[in-house]
């Protein structure tokens, strides 16, 4: 079931997907939006192309195996609760920020890494789960 | 003191990083810990004897009230010298008596996490301190009486002691949180200095049921004794240590604590004599029946628990006195005979006393070591154990309406501790050598010098009372409130009552050993009550226990899919089916569909339709993209009323879902049958009764007046105080990221169980 129109539209959609879902997960602080939802569009992305193509394929675009996401992105989330309490001694999870905003991202706290280790967790549950199934026997 | 405390759990963790540093000849310096555990406490006694106490406070979750608060008095000290001293001869024997273990660092890891615990326990000030420590030394007794973790009956032993310490520490949890809760603080110190009076309180009784429950099934009170035997499958060393010394007088330790706070009352000192008092009657005299030389032991010791709950009961400034002098008798001797057991039982190979006989011709100081402990055991003048017999029988001589039958019971209890003391101390060395035994060789001096030190403890102590008595008996009774009690520890009372009694007890003692030979027939004898012991009965509670959750998970959770929906739906229904319909306020609204816009009607339309094609598809992969069109549908609704996270969430999560019920259902066959005409007409009635009760229920809900505090509190401040404008996502991200955390753990978690399903490919070696 190989369809040229699909594979081409893919080619060019996924960058496109995943740069959206980075833009949800950034504006997800003001906007609706979020690295749960981010992380889905991402994980959605990827699917597209495991149809248009094979898994083995989108397997090999990604070079590392999607469950290598899952421990990074709970690390991230973990770390990014312990910050507070090394940097500045406040209890687990205290949202702390820079003083000054970044061009384009605007003002950066630990809930942006908090929400960055959510998405990571979501892209790498979501394509375990569908990659293991895909390929069954 | 933390440090003290913390010392041991730090130096557990190190055979994990350095198992190698510590095995083999090496594995003797672990000793190092415990014996300068024991110097630094040995430090204290010269400031506790002054009538000083040393406290030491470490926050920890002050929100609670739960501190690391560490008082170290008279009694504590106690504790911590017994705990750390025997602990210290403990760890040297069993360099010895493990020599060759490939897990002997393990042993020692566990041995040490426990000395640690039991620190903790004894030293904490704070009540939920003391049962977090109580339930740690629960877990390290697991482990270490499973330590031969091949041997079926070791893990057996293992699961019941755990079984019923674990059950004793969740009573003691609920009875501390009862005290807290009625004094208003978790402090043991502050508690006595507030002046609650517990004892006119509603709840007291409902206290002392869950703090005796604690301490009765810790120390191995009658009818929870049963652990205690079967956990002799332990190494000696751990039999010595945790179910002589230490552990078992946890609960001994938790009763004196309580009784200045609890202690006084009727309920008190009568259901503690009455539970002691057949406690120690019972278990001694079941220990004539035993041929195993620990079983002996074993028996022996719960009589000797017993014996202190009894004392405790009767509360005297004489009786605690007597219980305070006991349990370092008995942590002395029975330390000494437990080592003399295990090394009998590791040069001979066997532990049956009918086939020991005149081994004191090998190991003439193992031999030694043993007498002084069986007359320590048989209060037989001048040593340490004589002193405190004679304490026992000056308070039982106090109360006055009881006297004679608590005299009487003491009695009782004490010959069958002189035959079990002689049986065990003494028999095995006397008489003719078997043949059998004949290469038995003299045992390592790790082994015989630990037992030697502590036999000699026995007389020394009893030649030289006045230094316990100065230095750990006075202050400990100060710290039960009896400082100004006058006392003087000594040999000889002149001849009174008292010692009139102690030369009937060893008079009949002695008679009862030269009489009654241990025998397996006696044994048979009593093993003809085990079905109605009480570790009978409780295992076989347990077992149907175990049968009633076999055949309830059977039924319930039968791996059909369907049938765990219509169980859920069924009980909803039930459960809340009957509240609805007697007393349901339903609001609707008069102006309902004045509202109504184009586009609802005609969102409704799609999902009622993709509905209908769900159902009456008779294609797998149809009727799930039906539930995907339903699922947008969903997610129209959403945006109508101005919720576009949720949308792009239920849009994204149903895109998902479709594919993955596509990926799983392409590899079914078609449909081979449709279900028949019963369950179809069962479902359908079922579907509408659940969503006539899920419309009611929404309908019910909107007639309540709405609370907007918790709304309204995020709306204000997620830009305040988390910088956030999306008000959905700062909840996520901040006000509940631990939430938050732990969904993706269970996430990964989920994932990491699909993959590890369908990926798992076992050899044929590894099927059953």
């Amino acid at each position: 079931m190989k369809s040229y129109i699909l594979q081409t539209a893919t080619n060019y959609l996924l960058p496109l997907l995943l740069l959206f879902s980075v833009f949800i997960l950034l504006r997800g602080h003001y906007l609706p939006g979020g690295g749960f939802v981010g992380g889905l569009i991402a994980a959605i992305a990827f699917v597209l192309h495991m149809f248009a193509h094979s898994v083995g394929e989108t397997k090999r675009l990604l070079r590392i195996h999607p469950g290598y996401l899952m421990p990074i992105g709970l690390s991230l989330a973990v770390l990014s609760g312990f910050a507070p309490k090394v940097i500045s001694g406040l209890p687990f999870l205290t949202g702390i920020w820079f003083s000054d905003p970044i061009p384009v991202l605007g003002l950066i706290g630990t809930a942006l890494f908090f929400d960055t280790g959510v998405y990571l967790v979501v892209v790498g549950v979501s394509l375990t789960i569908i990659f293991t199934i895909s390929e069954g026997e | 003191m933390l440090v003290a405390v913390l010392s041991g759990f730090v130096f557990a963790v190190l055979p994990v990083f350095a198992g190698q540093l510590l095995k083999g000849k090496r594995s003797i310096l672990s000793a190092l810990i415990p014996i300068g555990l024991f110097a630094y406490f040995c430090s204290y006694v010269p400031d506790i004897a002054a009538g000083e106490t040393v406290f030491e406070t470490y926050s920890w979750v002050p929100s609670m009230g739960v501190d690391l608060n560490f008082n170290l008095d008279g009694l504590a000290l106690i504790f911590a010298l017994m705990i750390t001293g025997i602990g210290s001869l403990v760890f040297i024997y069993t360099a010895n008596y493990l020599k060759g273990d490939p897990y002997i660092n393990r042993f020692y890891a566990y041995l040490s996490m426990f000395m640690a615990a039991m620190l903790g326990l004894v030293l904490s000030d704070n009540l939920v301190a003391i049962f977090v420590f109580w339930e740690l030394t629960s877990i390290t007794s697991f482990f270490l009486i499973g330590y031969k973790n091949e041997d079926r009956d070791s893990r057996k032993a293992a699961m019941i002691a755990l079984a019923v310490t674990g059950i004793g520490g969740m009573f003691l949890f609920a009875g501390v949180l009862i005290m807290g809760m009625v004094a208003g603080t978790y402090s043991i110190q502050e508690i006595l200095s507030s002046g609650v009076v517990f004892q006119d309180h509603a709840l007291y009784p409902v206290i002392l049921f869950f703090v005796f429950g604690g301490a009765f099934t810790k120390s191995a009170q009658f009818p929870f004794h049963y652990w205690l035997p079967g956990a002799m499958r332990a190494p000696t060393p751990v039999s010595t240590y945790l179910h002589s010394a230490t552990m078992v007088k946890a609960g001994i330790y938790i009763l004196l604590r309580f009784t200045p706070a609890l202690g006084g009352h009727a309920y008190w000192s009568d259901t503690l004599m009455l539970v002691g008092g057949i406690t120690m009657v019972y278990t001694a005299y079941q220990a004539l029946f035993r041929t195993d030389l620990k079983a002996v032991l074993a028996y022996s010791t719960i009589a000797a628990l017993g014996m202190l709950t009894f004392l405790i009961g009767i509360g005297t400034e004489a009786a605690l006195l007597a219980a305070i002098v006991f349990i370092l008798v008995h942590a002395l001797y029975k330390a000494t005979l437990f080592l003399v057991a295990g090394i009998i039982d590791h040069q001979t190979g066997t532990r049956d006393i009918t086939k020991l006989h005149g081994l004191g011709k090998i190991m003439i100081p193992v031999a030694l070591a043993s007498a002084l402990a069986a007359l320590s055991n048989s209060g037989i003048p001048p040593t340490f154990g004589f002193i405190g017999k004679e304490l026992i029988y000056e308070s039982t001589q106090e109360m006055n309406s009881l006297s004679a039958l608590l005299t009487v019971a003491a009695i009782a209890t004490n010959v069958f501790l002189i035959y079990a003391g002689f049986v065990a101390g003494i028999k095995p060395f006397l008489g003719k050598l078997p043949p059998a035994l004949t290469k038995v060789e003299m045992p390592s001096p790790l082994l015989w010098v630990p037992a030697m030190l502590l036999g000699i403890g026995c007389l020394f102590f009893g030649l030289f009372p006045t230094l316990i008595e100065t230095a750990l008996a006075k202050p400990a009774l100060a710290s039960l409130g009896f400082g100004s009690f006058d006392f003087h520890l000594k040999l000889w009372h002149g001849f009174n009552t008292v010692f009139i009694l102690s030369l009937i007890t060893m008079g009949v003692g002695l008679v009862l050993y030269f009489s009654l030979k241990p025998s397996h027939k006696l044994e048979a004898v009593i093993a003809k009550l085990e079905p109605v012991s009480p570790q009978s009965l409780s295992i076989l509670v347990g077992k149907g226990f175990r049968q009633f959750s076999l055949s309830w998970t059977r039924f319930f959770q039968n791996g059909f899919l369907r049938y765990y929906v219509i169980v859920i739906m069924g009980f909803l229904v039930v459960l809340t089916g009957y509240n609805t319909l007697t007393e349901t306020r339903l609001l609707i609204p008069d102006n309902t569909f004045d509202n109504v816009t184009i586009y609802e009607v005609i969102t409704l339309a799609i999902m009622v339709v993709s509905i209908g094609f769900a159902v009456f598809s008779s294609s797998r992969l149809a009727a799930v993209a039906g539930l995907g069109v339903l699922g947008y549908a969903i997610c129209l609704i959403f945006v109508f009323y101005s919720a576009p996270d949720l949308a792009m969430t239920q849009f994204s999560i149903d895109t998902l879902t479709v594919i993955l019920f596509v990926l799983v259902l392409y590899r079914l066959p078609k449909y081979l049958k449709l279900s028949d005409m019963r369950s179809r007409i069962r479902d359908i009635i079922l579907a509408l009764i659940f969503g006539a009760l899920i419309t009611t229920l929404t309908l019910e809900v909107l007639s309540e007046p709405i609370y907007r505090e918790t709304s309204e509190f995020y709306a204000e401040n997620a830009y305040v105080l988390a910088k956030g404008k999306n008000v959905v996502n700062v909840i996520l991200v901040d006000f509940r990221g631990v939430d938050t955390l732990v969904e993706i753990t269970v996430l990964v978690i989920a994932a990491i169980g699909v993959f590890g399903l369908l990926k798992l490919r076992l050899k044929k070696s590894e099927v059953n």
